[in-house]
């Protein structure tokens, strides 16, 4: 049984202006011990997908359906009482922005022992010591000063880093880990990996782990799934996806990774940008700036479908059309040689 | 490149001193900010605990020459922030000056300040602390441009917001939104957005493109070189991500515990870094090569500006360090090649080329 199992999701907020669906039937698992990367455009339904399974949506955001199995139990329609205790010990959330994570008028120690007596029967001192002991593991230079500090008296990275301590407080079962290292250098950033795949390996956390950094993917995550307007493009082993893509747009999407020693005035870019979600187009929504489109991308939906070793929801594999499978990938495959992606020509 | 950088100062007009050479567009010396973290006064006393002083900058030199990127990279709470904030005059300097196309700003009250501020503008790191809660987000855009006159009529700013919403690959719908309603990639969008609403020409970028996706940071870096290629503008970047940082920048100032340990022009510093730290960092990059290589974080304790140590601050994570090291602190050092380095191994030829890891991993000399 996987530890996380997510059935069908949809997140719908309503507005004055209509029904905006953030997250739209999204189904996916997460094994013990293992680290599901997602990724995906700006806006895609990335963090709101995980504020939905750890029940921290904020109204009107809302679980319209589906189901979230926590070790097979369902967590989605708990009350709030029930469902903030299993927040506290057995899920533990990173969150995007680090600042609204802590309270700026407690220090940061005071917020680590405060997490750490909620959840454990630590005395204050043994929860200082054990506060210490965290900010430590997490890279923060002389802890034993810094424990008493105020957040705005701590750098960005360091922030961010304290949100992590306080997400691991109590050796949760599963962590939801948004952005947790875009605002470290490479070598915390390490430091950090280091320790979520230790969690992972010692302790069977499972970690869904949400990031824009395709190198912290490759090393860390054992599938990805990369998200597009409110649905899963394309999900699969990491290797499969990342050096395998099918769907158009997680190849666009590796084309456009910057690298050192690769000069060029301008980086290749996808055209256009992502729908807005009161108005996504019918049939695939990637279709205006797909460069395979065709009739059927328009009208039709495509669901996910078995490829090699991973799933992409993509027409150009159904065979129907009359394509084969090998045919599509290569033609997927060459777009960059086509110029169809914008860029790379100044 | 020198030949890049000159067409677009071509851009725009030069400024130059009496005897006409080209005014600097940032000149910062001897640039120090400290903070002061003891306990409140009274634990001080019952306690009897020494005030404690933290260096988040620490003596640093360096130009930003007319429609030039100097990108600025290293260690988390290495000061870059800091850096960025007294550029803007969001802290004043505890000592040194920095001086804005030839006239010194540390000591400007905000009064002073406020005809530099229209074209002096600062992407934040945190994008949603930095945007107002209570505002729409075409309220938010649209706050510079009325402030400093620069569309007449309601319908020209709605115009103008509208198009800064798209250039930033936002709806012009989404201005009616509130700051809340967006992710944050969207958010760090609008915070961009408005820092070009009011048509800076000098823009200090703190982690700008950290939130996004690599498909729309590529079209947000797009932006900022066809910007400047236009309009001459001068970018001071801070990026962890070096890869943004070795594509945007024309040259790379390293920083660490608070002071500039290497700068260089970009292509210098990635192929061929001097000093040992700057090193270590390249060689921590992640890949995409699923090599299955562990990345090793730099060895060594990670220094606090509290008490940082003496001599050379990165000595003791450092392979090379000698006796010199822990008692002399290095000088910045021009190189033939236009780098300038900070190091006494550096200086005295004993540091040998190529990347670091092959070295042991924990060389005598590190605890
Ligand atoms: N309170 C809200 N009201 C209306 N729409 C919202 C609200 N919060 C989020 N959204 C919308 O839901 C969509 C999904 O947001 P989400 O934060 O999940 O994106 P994301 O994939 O995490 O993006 P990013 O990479 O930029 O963080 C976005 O397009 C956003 O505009
Ligand atoms: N207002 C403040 N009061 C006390 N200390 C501060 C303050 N602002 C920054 N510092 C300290 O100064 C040092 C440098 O912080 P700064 O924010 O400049 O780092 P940074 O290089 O931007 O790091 P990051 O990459 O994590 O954002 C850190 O040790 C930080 O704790
Ligand atoms: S379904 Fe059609 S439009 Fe969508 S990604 Fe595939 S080819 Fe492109
Ligand atoms: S000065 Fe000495 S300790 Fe410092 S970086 Fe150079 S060799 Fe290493
Ligand atoms: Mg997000
Ligand atoms: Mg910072």
């Amino acid at each position: 049984m996987p530890l996380l199992e997510v059935e069908n999701l949809v997140v719908e907020f309503p507005t004055r202006r209509g029904t905006l669906t953030a997250v739209n039937d999204i189904s996916l698992h997460i094994d013990e011990g293992e680290v599901l990367g997602v990724v995906g455009e700006s806006g895609a339904g990335k963090s709101m997908t995980g504020a939905a399974i750890i029940g921290l949506l904020e109204p009107p955001g809302r679980v319209a359906s589906g189901r979230i199995l926590l070790e097979g139990e369902r967590i989605d329609n708990l009350p709030y009482e029930k469902m903030r205790r299993i927040r506290g010990k057995r899920i533990g959330a990173i969150f995007q922005d680090p600042l609204t994570s802590l309270n700026p008028l407690y220090s940061v120690g005071r917020q680590l022992v405060e997490t750490i007596q909620t959840h454990t029967d630590l005395s204050p001192t043994q929860a200082r010591a054990r506060a210490i002991e965290l900010l430590t593991e997490v890279g923060i230079p002389a802890p034993e000063r810094r424990v008493d500090q105020y957040p705005h008296q701590f750098s960005g990275g360091m922030r961010q880093r304290v949100v992590i301590a306080l997400a691991l407080c109590v050796n949760p079962r599963l962590i939801i880990a948004d952005e947790p290292t875009t605002a470290l250098d490479v070598s915390i950033q390490a430091q950090i990996i280091a320790l979520l795949k230790r969690l992972c390996r010692e302790h069977g956390t499972a970690v869904m782990l949400v990031t824009h950094d395709m190198g912290v993917i490759a090393e860390t995550a054992d599938r990805v799934a990369v998200m597009y307007a409110g649905r899963i493009a394309e999900i699969g082993p990491v290797r499969e996806v990342i050096k395998n893509a099918k769907h158009p747009y997680t190849h666009g999407l590796m084309g456009s990774i910057p690298s050192i020693g690769h000069d060029s005035e301008r980086l290749e870019q996808i055209p256009g940008s992502m729908p807005r979600l009161t108005d996504i187009p019918t049939g695939c929504a990637f279709n205006p700036r797909c460069p395979h489109a065709f009739d059927k991308c328009r009208t039709v939906r495509p669901d996910l479908l078995p490829i090699e070793d991973s799933w992409t929801a993509c027409w150009l594999y159904d065979g129907e059309e009359g394509r084969n499978k090998e045919a599509s990938k290569k033609l997927v495959a060459e777009t960059k040689a086509d110029a169809v992606l914008e860029g790379n020509n100044g | 490149m020198a030949e890049a950088v000159a067409k677009k100062r071509e851009a725009r007009a030069k400024i130059r001193d009496a005897g006409g050479h080209e005014v600097a567009m940032l000149k910062v010396q001897g640039l120090k900010r400290y903070f002061d973290v003891s306990a409140p006064w009274l634990n001080r006393m019952i306690e009897r605990q020494p005030k404690q002083i933290l260096r988040a900058v620490d003596g640093i030199d360096f130009e930003i020459g007319q429609g030039e990127t100097f990108g600025l990279v290293g260690e988390s709470g290495c000061g870059k922030s800091t850096v960025a904030r007294l550029i803007v005059g969001l802290y004043g300097p505890t000592e040194g000056s920095i001086e804005l196309e030839g006239r010194d700003i540390a000591g400007l009250s905000r009064q002073q300040m406020a005809p530099m501020r229209r074209r002096l503008q600062m992407i934040f790191q945190d994008p949603y602390a930095s945007l107002n809660p209570r505002w729409r987000v075409r309220d938010i855009i649209a706050e510079p441009i009325r402030a400093f006159d620069l569309a007449k009529g309601q319908a020209a700013i709605d115009a103008r917001v509208g198009d800064l919403l798209e250039t930033v690959k936002l709806n012009a719908r989404d201005g009616e939104k509130y700051p809340h309603e967006f992710s944050g990639g969207q958010r760090q969008r609008i915070s961009i957005a408005r820092a070009l609403a009011s048509e800076p020409e000098f823009l200090v970028c703190d982690e700008p493109t950290s939130a996004l996706d690599v498909s729309v940071q590529a079209q947000i870096l797009n932006l900022m070189k066809d910007l400047q290629r236009e309009f001459g503008l001068t970018y001071l970047f801070i990026s962890h991500n070096l890869a943004v940082v070795y594509h945007i920048s024309d040259r790379v100032g390293v920083m660490y515990l608070g002071k500039l340990v290497e700068v260089a022009p970009a292509k210098t510093l990635f192929t061929t870094p001097r000093h040992p730290y700057t090193r270590l960092l390249l060689d921590t990059i992640p890949d995409l090569d699923m090599s299955g290589r562990e990345r090793t974080p730099v060895a060594g304790e990670v220094p606090n500006p509290i008490t940082p140590p003496p001599g050379c601050t990165f000595h003791p994570r450092c392979p090379f360090a000698n006796e010199r090291c822990r008692a002399e602190i290095p000088m910045p050092r021009p190189l033939s090649d236009g780098a300038i380095v900070a190091c006494h191994g550096i200086e005295e030829g004993r540091i040998p080329d190529g990347p670091m890891l092959t070295l042991p991993a924990r060389p005598e000399g590190l605890a």
